[in-house]
């Protein structure tokens, strides 16, 4: 099965049509957890954006050699090599911001949107557009965490990367950890809303 | 056809609760001293000690006879404030000034109370009811999809039908205390002693996948009835994270194997009140007349945002 898509269009594609926050609603766990802070979400999302790249270059790599019977296991050691690794690099380098992630980092391996693009995408085409497509998708995930981020943030504490910005604190509710939940329903339905208006305006136009 | 699965699933609940029972009442017993019969906490100001055999009021109203310390900080002594004598001379309570953490264990030394002896006993809960605790925490307090945020894939994926989630909560359950309690052993007596920790997360997955495969072929084999209406959620067993996050806070913690299997109890139920509550709120809003943007999943979020808050309530709940 050969892909017609250049890496712009995979890259794109992970971004937005299927974001794996808002469009694809998988791995929630960490939007809603420890989604508090821009930071926050840029440092996990740069750790699943590294697992993400480097499983699906190695299934890619290795999807001759792999019995179909024994895949999901197969993806399942792969991704926990690549997380164990990744792990240990933020604890020795980061400690401060590995402590603030706490459990998530090695729960990433049981994060459905990477286990996803291995079966959906990187066991069937070629080391580069796997390359690319995981790119993408581990793009889209740092995206759609730290717009969480910046919300909860700004809205929350009035602040953006720890900077003062608005000098007064809108909302101090959205910085508790049980908003996590409103704010990712909030900001699913704005984007439902968007697309439900931009499909009312083609309409009337067309 | 239906009467038997009905059948099946009785079975399944009938043997629950023993199982419970004898999890619980199994490992709760507690060593004793000699001049102190008995040692509780009081609250979290006092420390209560009983005495075999009545002695000198005036001797042991003196605080100066009792040395109070955790036992994982032994230079660390603790003020007492006063010391308050039983009417029978066979108890003593000693009241410090700073609240006592009750999850700890403390020594408390109690000298010449009559001439020339003295007693040392560590003073903890209950085990029984430290268990308790633990499984308590682990259902309400720190329930793992309201308040820890984990496992919410599945639990949005499954939550649309009551049937469905009773269903799944059940198999999830069962999977998680087996897999949690091959972790621990894996844990305890192969990662620690060949200091291959940083495997953990490799070996933890491995055996999860590796019980849901035998819990896979053993229900096909053995109750194929039982598979038909609870093989499906099998498989999103693994996309679970609270099915990993259970045995990596098992190994942070260091927990024995009746804490594990507390943990892992209190997870799987946690997980399945969780389900059964949100499914029944769900199943209503089918009802409901919905603005269309907030259909389906968002207002399922902010569903689940308001149980967090109610389950805010259940912080600081401790019974034992």
């Amino acid at each position: 099965m050969a892909n017609d898509k250049t890496p712009l269009q995979l890259v794109a594609r992970g971004i937005l049509n299927e974001n794996p926050i808002f469009r694809l609603a998988l791995s929630m766990c960490p939007a809603v957890g420890i989604s508090t802070t821009v930071m926050n979400g840029f440092m996990l999302g740069i750790a699943v954006f590294f697992v993400q790249v480097c499983s699906s270059v190695t299934i890619s790599l290795f999807k001759n050699k792999i019995h179909p019977r024994i895949r999901i296991p197969t993806y399942t050691l792969t991704i926990a090599t690549w997380v164990t690794v990744i792990d240990l690099t933020l604890a020795a380098t980061m400690p401060a911001a590995y402590a603030k992630m706490g459990i998530f980092v090695k729960l990433i391996v049981a994060f459905a949107i990477i286990t996803m693009r291995l079966e959906m995408f990187a066991c069937k085409e070629s080391v580069h557009d796997s390359f690319w497509d995981g790119f993408g998708m581990g793009l889209g995930f740092m995206v759609g965490m730290m717009a969480i981020g910046f919300v909860r943030e700004l809205l929350g504490s009035g602040a953006i990367l720890g900077h003062d910005v608005l000098g007064f604190k809108p909302l101090l509710f959205f910085i508790l950890p049980c908003a996590g939940f409103f704010v990712v329903g909030l900001m699913m339905a704005f984007f439902n809303w968007i697309e439900i208006v931009y499909k009312r305006y083609r309409k009337v136009k067309s | 056809m239906i009467g038997k699965r009905l059948r099946c699933l009785n079975r399944l609940h009938r043997w629950l609760p023993v199982v419970l029972v004898l999890a619980v009442v199994l490992p709760g017993l507690a060593p004793a001293a000699d001049l102190i019969v008995g040692q509780r906490f009081e609250g979290t100001g006092a420390i209560v000690l009983d005495l075999a055999s009545p002695l000198n009021p005036a001797v042991l109203a003196e605080s100066a006879h009792y040395t109070v310390y955790a036992e994982t900080d032994p230079d660390i002594k603790l003020a007492i404030d006063r010391v308050r004598v039983a009417a029978d001379n066979r108890s003593v309570s000693l009241l410090f000034s700073e609240p006592l953490n009750t999850t700890k264990t403390y020594v408390a030394l109690a000298q010449d109370l009559s001439p020339g002896i003295s007693a040392r006993c560590t003073v903890t809960k209950p085990y029984f009811g430290y268990l308790l605790s633990i499984l308590i925490s682990a259902l309400l307090v720190n329930n793992f999809v309201f308040t820890k945020y984990l496992g919410l894939c599945v639990f949005f994926g499954t939550s649309k039908k009551k049937s469905t989630a009773k269903g799944m909560g059940v198999v999830f359950t069962i999977v998680m205390v087996v897999s949690a309690s091959m972790s621990w052993f894996f844990h305890r007596f192969i990662l620690i002693p060949f200091h291959l920790d940083f495997l953990q997360i490799v070996v933890f997955i491995g055996l999860v996948s590796l019980t849901v495969q035998a819990v896979d072929t053993i229900l096909r084999k053995v109750n194929p009835i039982l598979f038909q209406s609870f093989g499906v959620y099998l498989v999103l067993v693994i996309a679970n994270c609270v099915i990993i996050a259970v045995p990596l806070i098992m190994a942070s913690n260091n927990y024995s194997y009746p804490e594990t299997f507390m943990l892992s109890l209190g997870a799987g139920g946690g997980f399945l009140l969780a389900l059964y509550l949100m499914s029944s709120v769900r199943e209503r809003l089918d009802l409901a007349n919905i603005p269309p943007s907030f259909r389906g999943l968002p207002i399922a979020f902010v569903v689940a945002g308001q149980f967090a808050m109610a389950f805010l309530g259940f912080s600081g709940l401790q019974l034992f």
